[in-house]
């Protein structure tokens, strides 16, 4: 929570990418410690390896401070705290943390845990439900990540080949006088 | 009913109104990225926290080992991680091809730039 708002504070965009990398960190030992392992490996290699990564690589190609905002906060604020009001007052209605009757355990979750074993023969439950029972998922989630890279290829090498055919033009102008001179 | 029992979902929730506000107040285009990814991490939390149980164990076979937290929000929480990294670069690329356009990424500058033009 104190990297969060650090993050919201800092105007030093190197700094934020830094502590977003630990705020990563952190939430990935924060699953480690609510018993989901694999969910903390993915965390800690994409969030905090390849975020940081692709957002140094952006500062690299942009700038990194950040301008004194124009307008004043308070118009944010309010409209961020009533909408946690609301929030906190539905929780209340949730069941509470770590509770064993909460809906989430009593629909499929436990045909999983007693029958992905002879089913499937891997021992940890997330592999077998993640490639086997949600297969489909896991496609549609490569067909996101490929729809994804397509569009920053798209993006960034329209962005070269554009720059690049100016100075093409650029230097063919300059053979030209060069070869009028 | 506990009401303390529910603190889980207020750290949530506070992270993700930090993320919220960093959305809207902030006109810087990289800022407002984190605030997103901030967002979409308070979301995480919440669907991990779901599936936990007390003393749950993780959800990987063993003899022995009667309680399991719930594999299932693992599996979608998996997903969403790649999900959102795949979103984040596609932001960010934008945010270079702006930067490229408009040679900024303050969101007033280049409101202002569009007003000119």
């Amino acid at each position: 929570m104190v990297v969060a708002i650090a993050v919201i504070r800092l105007r030093d965009l190197f700094a934020v990418v830094m502590l977003f990398g630990i705020y990563s960190l952190l939430s990935a030992a924060l699953f480690v410690a609510l018993a989901a392992p694999d969910v903390a490996f993915t965390e800690a290699v994409v969030g905090a390896g390849i975020s940081t990564v692709l957002m140094l690589a952006t500062l690299a190609m942009t700038s990194r401070h950040e301008r004194r905002p124009a307008h004043k906060p308070w118009l944010p604020l309010a409209v961020v705290t009533v909408t946690g009001a609301f929030l906190v007052y539905g929780t209340l209605d949730i069941p509470s943390f770590g509770a064993p009757d909460n809906p989430v355990h009593t629909h499929v979750a436990p045909r999983y845990l007693e029958e992905s074993g002879e089913e499937i023969g891997v021992p940890n439950v997330v592999t077998s439900v993640l490639s086997s029972y949600r297969g489909f998922d896991t496609f549609g989630e490569t067909v996101v990540v490929f729809t994804a890279g397509m569009g920053v290829l798209v993006l960034l090498g329209r962005g070269r080949r554009r720059r690049g055919e100016e100075e093409g033009e650029k230097r063919d102008s300059q053979g030209e006088k060069e070869g009028a001179a | 009913m506990d009401v303390l029992g529910h603190y889980n979902y207020w750290i949530v929730i506070f992270l993700m109104m930090a993320g919220l506000y960093t959305v809207i107040s902030r006109g810087n285009l990289v800022k407002k990225i984190a605030g997103l990814n901030i967002f979409q991490t308070s979301v995480f939390i919440m669907f991990i926290s779901f599936g936990y149980i007390s003393g749950s164990a993780p959800p990987i076979l063993e003899d022995g080992v009667t309680l399991y937290s719930n594999p299932l929000p693992h599996v979608l929480i998996l997903t969403a991680i790649v999900v959102g990294v795949a979103t984040t670069a596609l932001g960010l690329a934008l945010v270079v091809r702006i930067r490229e356009a408009y040679g900024t990424i303050e969101e007033e500058e280049i409101h202002s730039q569009d007003r000119d033009f």
